[in-house]
């Protein structure tokens, strides 16, 4: 018998402090395996942000940093220029990203950095207790929206992928989800072709993965697996909204 | 013949590997208790298992290993 699925070396062997059901750990995992299979453990630099995933720097294999609240961007981006053979990622959460660290993230991927952006999209801040984020969908119940938001004066809710899509320096963008297993699987092919990108030199890379929260969506895992599949997923089309090398190599 | 393992104490009973089991061979048990006080997943009917790996894909905390 031989092992078809056990831990990727990439991810230390240790307990994640997640709830029960966080999509993180998926996530993680995720990362992890595309780090083993492109045997780049010992050139890659992950830089954590803060959000429930702050501890992630005990959790990866790999050499870690940790920045600021949403200026993981900027700090990757130091790390990058300053060791450009490094395969550089941030790992960060949509408060993080599509909050308070907004500007990073746009500048980052117009400058066209040469760095891979993974953005754990669950829709609240996990980590502060579940208040409403920019991602939260219209009518949705947190803390801090205890009526549903009300974009009439709450906004919208923020789409980045698409909003990148539009800088010239971004070269591989792609929505994908944890939901189902085969969602989980396209979303490994999307990490594992960023961080081929950034092997290839060819600018900034994000993978967005839309992911639950069970504890601050208040539904059980199996449900908050179900919304995710439903009506996040129906706000936020899955799919890949740049891809620069498959625009290039066809040329 | 394929084989599942669940490392029991890292369990934290989420329940998510019941829901994809094409074989419905994963279910929690509610005799026991882990360390962390969850009822841990396990396998009954072991031998029906075909080793697809959808159980350890979806585990967020990497409980089961599969072997084939
Ligand atoms: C400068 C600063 N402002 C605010 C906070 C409080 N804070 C900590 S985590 C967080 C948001 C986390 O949400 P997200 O990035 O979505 O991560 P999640 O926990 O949902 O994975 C906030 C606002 C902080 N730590 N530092
Ligand atoms: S609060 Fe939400 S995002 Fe944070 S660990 Fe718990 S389930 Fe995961
Ligand atoms: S490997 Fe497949 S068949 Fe076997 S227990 Fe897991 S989900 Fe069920
Ligand atoms: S998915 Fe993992 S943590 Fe959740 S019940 Fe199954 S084995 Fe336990
Ligand atoms: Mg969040």
């Amino acid at each position: 018998m031989t092992k078809v699925f056990t831990r990727p070396e990439a991810l230390n062997d240790v307990e994640l402090h997640y709830c029960p059901g966080c999509t993180h750990g998926i996530i993680h995992r995720l990362v992890a395996e595309a780090i083993d299979e492109l045997g780049i453990i010992g050139q890659t630099i992950g830089v954590a942000s803060v959000g429930c995933s702050v501890f992630s720097y005990n959790y990866f294999g790999c050499d870690m940093e940790q920045a600021a609240h949403g200026r993981a961007p900027a700090v990757a981006t130091g790390i990058k220029r300053a060791l450009p053979d490094r395969v550089v990622f941030t790992y960060q959460g949509d408060g993080d990203l599509a909050a308070i660290g907004t500007a990073e993230t746009v500048h980052a991927a117009s400058r066209g950095e040469n760095i891979t952006v993974i953005f754990v999209n669950n829709g609240v801040y996990g980590m502060t207790g579940g208040q409403m984020a920019p991602t939260t969908l219209a009518g949705q119940v947190t803390q801090t929206s205890p009526y549903g938001r009300d974009v009439k004066t709450q906004g919208y809710p923020l789409r980045v992928c698409e909003l990148l899509a539009q800088t010239e320096g971004a070269a591989f963008l792609a929505r994908t989800a944890v939901d189902n297993v085969k969602h989980i699987r396209e979303a490994k092919a999307a990490i594992k072709k960023a961080f081929t990108y950034q092997l290839e030199g060819r600018g900034f890379s994000l993978v967005e993965v839309l992911s639950a929260c069970p504890t601050y969506w208040a539904l059980p895992p199996a449900e908050a697996m179900k919304r995710l599949g439903g009506e996040v997923l129906d706000y936020y089309p899955l799919g890949v909204y740049k891809d620069k090398g498959a625009e290039t190599d066809e040329k | 013949m394929a084989k599942v393992t669940f490392r029991e104490d890292r369990c934290k009973g989420c329940e998510l590997c019941t829901t994809v089991c094409p074989k419905h061979i994963v279910q929690m048990a509610k005799d026991r208790l882990n360390k962390k006080g969850f009822h841990p997943a396990e396998v009954v009917k072991q031998e029906e298992c075909i080793g697809c790996a959808f159980c350890a894909t979806i585990c967020p905390d990497t409980v089961i290993e599969v072997e084939k």
